[in-house]
């Protein structure tokens, strides 16, 4: 479970290639794109990963091993049977997809079974559905606002949420394969 | 393990809604109408949704303002114009070789879907010989889709919506501003029904010639989406049209052999000749 914003792509370039071959979790990712543009995300990632990379449908199950892209001007919600769900529900922090809506609703239907990443990002979304991702006995990654392009929505969710681990980038990749290893 | 607490309590919520009001969320997609009730539970002042379903069954004042937070109201004109464009180049031709016409806007909210559609209507000279239903469950949506009025900071917008959708006049033709708002001309509306209907608890009642319901069957579970395709089906006249939103599809449903893909990326579907 992964939220980003500006600076997302180069962050991404990092961390999605790095997931090994038969990772065996499915991983699902809120960028911020602009509403009007023809999703490129998972185009972008889909020959640069291991995995399968794809655009979320309403109501698909969930599959190990796949990474999926919240499509523009929606969001992604995950459903408490493990399938994923879109809705046209008013921004939030004006972004549709907003993070903190992935990340809040994943909360309610993993509980402690999540891993939330929270990356670079001009913007406070995404905090709180970290906070609610710990709260329900997650983990939390904070990427090093150090080392964020922009460290504005690291920085939010470290206020938000001051037991999430603050991980630089290369390390957070590794760590991300190590969660599969234990799955 | 046993169930958590909250997701008893939104259940019994719901169950209660339904059984005092007849309004049917209980398929409604868990994840969303989880959140919208969170915002509601909160707005209402209450802690629990125990707290809010006492409030809604002793209070029927409370229904309507739930009402908003449990149907989502988001749309704009010509909301995502490659489908609207779609219908003006593709459907529109077919739809000229009737006589008379039938639209259906489910859940059509505050009417933004529907002005779009008696616009281009207009414009492609059909409206003349075409009737609207713009049906919803929301009625206080209802009202402000029969009232047409809009607040003048989303003109900028509709209108670059309208023009990307192949508009062949200026979107200020069709209304008045006045008073920080803008009001869609009337003539508009003059063949339009608007109407309280669910696609939860009701049944067909038209025959119609195109379906538009755009961004509604996301909020439904795959049993109650496929209610409503049904319905739909049962509807449409043969080789009738059917549109759904940009992210949605018939590739689950349990009625996809009833249709045809018309055009794929824009997701407007034709009935099959034979049923």
């Amino acid at each position: 479970m992964i939220g980003a914003s500006a600076g997302a792509v180069d962050a991404l370039s990092v961390l999605l290639p790095a997931l090994p071959a038969g990772f065996p979790l499915p991983v699902m990712v809120v960028v911020h794109v602009p509403p009007d543009k023809k999703s490129v995300m998972a185009e972008l990632f889909r020959n640069k990963c291991r995995v399968d990379v794809r655009e979320a449908e309403d109501k698909e199950p969930l599959a190990p091993g796949t990474v999926y892209f919240a499509p523009p001007d929606y969001h992604l919600l995950v459903e408490p049977d493990r399938r994923l769900s879109l809705s046209s529900e008013e921004p939030v922090h004006y972004s549709r997809p907003a993070i903190d809506v992935l990340f809040e609703s994943a909360a309610d239907a993993f509980g402690p079974g999540l891993v939330g990443v929270l990356l670079t990002g001009a913007s406070a979304d995404g905090a709180r559905g970290l906070r609610a991702i710990a709260d329900a006995g997650g983990g939390a990654l904070v990427q090093d606002p150090s080392e964020a392009m922009v460290p504005t929505m690291p920085r939010a969710g470290i206020a938000a949420c001051p037991t999430a681990t603050v991980v630089p980038l290369t390390q957070m990749a590794a760590v991300l394969g190590t969660l599969g290893e234990r799955s | 393990m046993s169930e958590k607490t909250e997701d008893i309590e939104l259940r019994l919520l719901l169950d209660a809604i339904f059984r005092r009001y007849h309004y049917d969320f209980r398929g409604y997609s868990v994840a969303s109408i989880t959140r919208r009730l969170r915002q509601a539970r909160d707005r209402f002042g209450c802690r629990t949704f125990s707290q809010l379903q006492d409030r809604v069954l002793h209070d029927p004042g409370v229904l309507p303002e739930l009402l908003s937070f449990l149907t989502v109201q988001v749309s704009e004109l010509f909301r995502d114009p490659a489908y609207f464009r779609a219908i003006r180049e593709q459907v529109v031709p077919h739809l000229r070789t009737y006589p008379s016409l039938k639209v259906w806007v489910a859940g059509c909210s505050a009417g933004e879907e529907l002005y779009s559609l008696a616009i281009l209507f207009r414009e492609e000279g059909l409206e003349d010989r075409t009737l609207f239903y713009g049906t919803d469950i929301n009625p206080a949506a209802l009202k402000r889709a029969e009232a047409g009025v809009y607040e003048i900071d989303r003109m900028p917008l509709f209108t670059d919506n309208h023009r990307l959708s192949g508009g062949k006049s200026s979107l200020s033709d069709y209304y008045t501003a006045a008073y920080g708002a803008a009001v869609f001309d009337k003539t508009l509306r003059r063949r339009t029904v608007f109407s309280d209907h669910s696609l939860v608890t009701d049944a067909v009642f038209a025959e119609v010639h195109l379906v538009s319901c755009r961004n509604v069957l996301i909020y439904f579970d795959r049993e109650l989406q496929d209610r409503a395709i049904g319905l739909f089906k049962d509807s449409l006249v043969r080789k009738g049209f059917l549109g759904l939103g940009a992210k949605e599809s018939l590739r689950f449903s349990a009625h996809a052999d009833a249709f045809t893909e018309f055009a794929r990326d824009e997701r407007i579907y034709q009935k099959r000749g034979a049923s």
